[in-house]
């Protein structure tokens, strides 16, 4: 037991957690956190808006798979924070926020720059906790660290009283914090694994659908095992996207509102469908009773309340993706004792499509699907890419190859506009070395693009791949194709000049028309010391294609708007 | 639908009663009744909550409520093998001779008891499942009800079958 002041005690707690970087803006409550920073080695990344600190730290905690820390004062900063929270809740990443709050006396009387964050963020965290003594620091801390990162990873929020930061305590670290009502049950039943290997051995028409858990459980490789010792074609969720290689020949690619073809077309006509680490949102699953109605599902979550909770499915794995697949391929391999089947997996070629990304130009415009190829050809493997919300987004998870875990991230489930910027921010903080790109379009750039100046001041130098329509483009396309063409609330006439809005902050900015000048941007970018910024002038007209029409079947996608 | 009745052991500190009726409200769980209390030297608090719903809406609301860190452990009680109780302050009307004869037969008949009597009014306690409490409300709407307050229903099951660890 050491005595020391709380705001130490909390330093110390991150310290001990291994945080090297945190994200965050200052503020009068969190003025001696701060203070304590100063003393350790811990990395400070000042972000300008709280929402930029939060999403930051969550692109850095999906690259790393390790926790992303981000602080803020108490009021506006803690409440800044929390569509941060619910993005990173909803995709099942692990973000630990920590917020200052007003001394303990002051709480419950409207005090200056009160906000009631324990109640504000209780539905978009797995967990939260306001210390109410300095003692108290190291096992909130601790305990929060732990409710992140394991089971279904998810944010958690620690609310600190400023004179809990202020005042000495007799200080303990604990070592291992335990939770009673916290249960994880990472291993599979046996029993459950022998049922789902039965169906999977006997199935004709094998088909596997990937989520961000095959990813969050590190299982790609047996992923790719089993996909390929049942010649399964293989479809990812949008959260899945690089669990399974695109370039894989098993390969489906999206499945849901705008999946592939081949996805969209051969999840309805499996007989047994897989389902590993994913949830069956409504953007996956189109009409939920359109939605494989002959298939028996198998679904493996490590999250018990997923089950049956949308889909109902024939049966269940509950537990890690690794070890559930692991345990399915083994039973797969000692009952199958006769060849797979080859002509289901040759339908691929049947369904696939060829789109169009060859055409590179729309009159004086580049198009979006070419431009992302492109892009794609200049980075490396390895590259990360992180993408904002609309059609960038979708024509991203199309067009865009990812080939490994943890190089492809985007706000799935919440479909945060603005997120990608910053989240780039945090990837490139966790990868200095590697290329990272932030597929963007003019609307969402614009919601956070305040974070050049974090970027530019520490030197983390993200390429932003700006898709410029001038229009809220996602909307607009369900207004030209739903809405008789009436535009409401979509045209973004006040754009600024991304390449002089680039310049203002002292990154680089460049505007192409041409194909050639594109590739020679991103190759300068590659290298810079600066962030670069891209503005690429697309079509407003051009639609996001495959698309399921909104209330209808994956049977029902149409590849033309018309 | 049918009327379930769920219990669920909580851990007895600030805050837990707002994240359960959070994740009621959230999910859009309509629940009838909810009743709380702490146990004896064991950290925990027993809640009980009465819910109409389909096996569906059931089993998400079981899942849902399992996965919160907060609570221990939760089960859906036996609804052949359960003793449920709820208990009912209703304050009647009773100036008129006939209707206090009536009010205080019809306690009598539920096995009530008489916690104040004055020139015009009588407090009656009732005791039994709430199903009794909405036939015995039927018998004395009549009469002429000025107040009432129903605790909610709580329940433990009959023999070996137990919630707790």
């Amino acid at each position: 037991m050491t005595e020391m002041i709380g705001a130490k005690a909390f330093v110390r707690s991150l310290e001990r957690a291994g945080v090297e970087t945190i994200f965050g803006i200052s503020g009068g409550a969190v003025i001696p956190i701060c203070d304590e920073l100063l003393d350790s080695d811990m990395r400070f990344i000042l972000a300008r808006h709280e929402q930029g600190a939060a999403h930051m730290a969550d692109g850095y905690a999906r690259v790393l798979n390790k926790v992303g820390a981000c602080l803020a004062t108490s009021g506006p900063g803690a409440s800044n924070l929390v569509t941060g929270l619910a993005t990173a809740q909803i995709d099942s990443s692990p973000v630990a926020a920590f917020t200052g709050q007003v001394n303990r006396d002051v709480i419950g009387s409207d005090g200056f720059q009160e906000c009631d964050i324990i109640g504000v963020s209780a539905s978009v965290t797995k967990y939260n906790v306001q210390v109410r003594a300095p003692e108290e620091i190291p096992h909130a801390v601790k305990t929060a660290f732990h409710i992140a990162n394991t089971g279904r990873k998810g944010a958690v929020l620690v609310d600190i009283p400023k004179d809990c930061t202020t005042l000495r305590g007799d200080i303990e670290f604990p070592e291992k914090v335990e939770f009673r009502g916290y249960r994880l049950n990472p291993e599979p039943d046996p029993h459950e694994l022998d049922w789902a290997a039965k169906i999977l051995a006997e199935a004709e028409r094998p088909l596997i659908m990937a989520g961000g858990g095959v990813i969050a459980s590190g299982a790609s490789h047996e992923l790719v095992e089993l996909s390929e010792l049942l010649l399964a074609p293989t479809a990812t969720s949008l959260m899945g996207k690089g669990a399974f290689p695109n370039d894989h020949p098993l390969s489906l690619g999206l499945c849901g509102m705008h999946g592939t073809m081949e996805a969209n077309m051969m999840v309805p006509k499996s007989d047994v469908l897989l389902v590993v680490g994913a949830r069956f949102s409504d953007r996956t699953t189109g009409k939920i009773a359109d939605f494989a109605p002959n298939t028996k599902i198998i679904h493996v979550d490590i999250d018990r309340s997923e089950i049956d909770k949308n889909v109902e499915a024939m049966t269940k794995v509950v537990g890690d993706a690794k070890l559930a697949l692991q345990g399915l391929t083994e039973r797969v391999k000692r009952l199958r004792t006769w060849e797979p089947i080859t002509e289901w997996r040759d339908r691929i070629t049947e369904f696939k499509c060829v789109y169009d990304a060859e055409n590179e130009k729309n009159g004086p415009y580049l198009r979006a699907p070419a431009v992302l190829k492109a892009l794609r050809d200049e980075l490396p493997r390895d590259a990360i890419a992180a993408t904002e919300v609309g059609q960038n987004q979708m024509w991203a998870a199309l067009h865009f190859d990812a080939y490994l875990p943890r190089t492809f991230h985007t706000s799935g489930g919440l479909g945060t506009m603005g997120w990608g910027f910053p989240a780039a921010i945090g990837a490139k903080a966790a990868k200095p070395g590697v290329p990272v790109v932030d597929i963007a379009g003019d609307g969402s750039f614009g919601m956070t693009e305040n974070n050049l100046a974090t970027a530019v001041e520490e030197e983390l130098p993200v390429i932003v791949v700006v898709l410029n329509n001038n229009v809220l483009g996602m909307v607009a396309q369900w207004q030209r194709l739903f809405y008789d063409k009436r535009y409401s609330a979509v045209k973004l006439k006040g754009n600024p000049d991304f390449v002089k809005l680039a310049e203002a902050y002292g990154a680089e900015g460049v505007r192409v028309e041409t194909m050639k000048d594109f590739r020679a941007a991103v190759r300068r970018g590659i290298k810079a010391d600066v962030p670069t910024v891209i503005d690429v002038p697309i079509d407003p007209e051009e639609n996001v294609m495959p698309m399921v029409p909104p209330g209808m079947g994956l049977n029902d996608t149409l590849m033309e708007a018309d | 639908m049918p009327q379930n009745t769920v219990s669920f052991l909580v851990e007895n500190q600030p805050g837990v009663l707002f994240k359960v009726s959070n994740l009621f409200r959230r999910r859009g769980f309509n629940i009838d009744s909810i009743t709380v209390g702490a146990l004896e030297n064991s950290g925990y608090s027993r809640m009980t909550i009465t819910v109409d719903a389909d096996a569906k809406t059931l089993h998400n609301l079981i899942e849902q409520l399992d996965k919160m860190l907060e609570v221990i452990k939760v089960k859906r009680l036996d609804p052949l093998r359960t003793v449920r109780r709820e208990m009912l302050l209703v304050k009647l009307e009773t100036i008129d001779p006939m209707a206090r004869e009536d009010a205080l037969r019809y306690i009598n008949n539920q096995h009530g008891l008489i916690l104040d009597i004055d020139d015009e009014n009588i407090i009656a306690e009732i005791t039994g499942e709430p199903e009794e409490l909405d036939q015995f409300l039927g018998y004395v709407r009549g009469i002429g009800i000025v107040e009432m307050s129903r605790t909610g229903v709580t329940a433990i099951e009959k023999g070996r079958l137990m919630l707790g660890e």
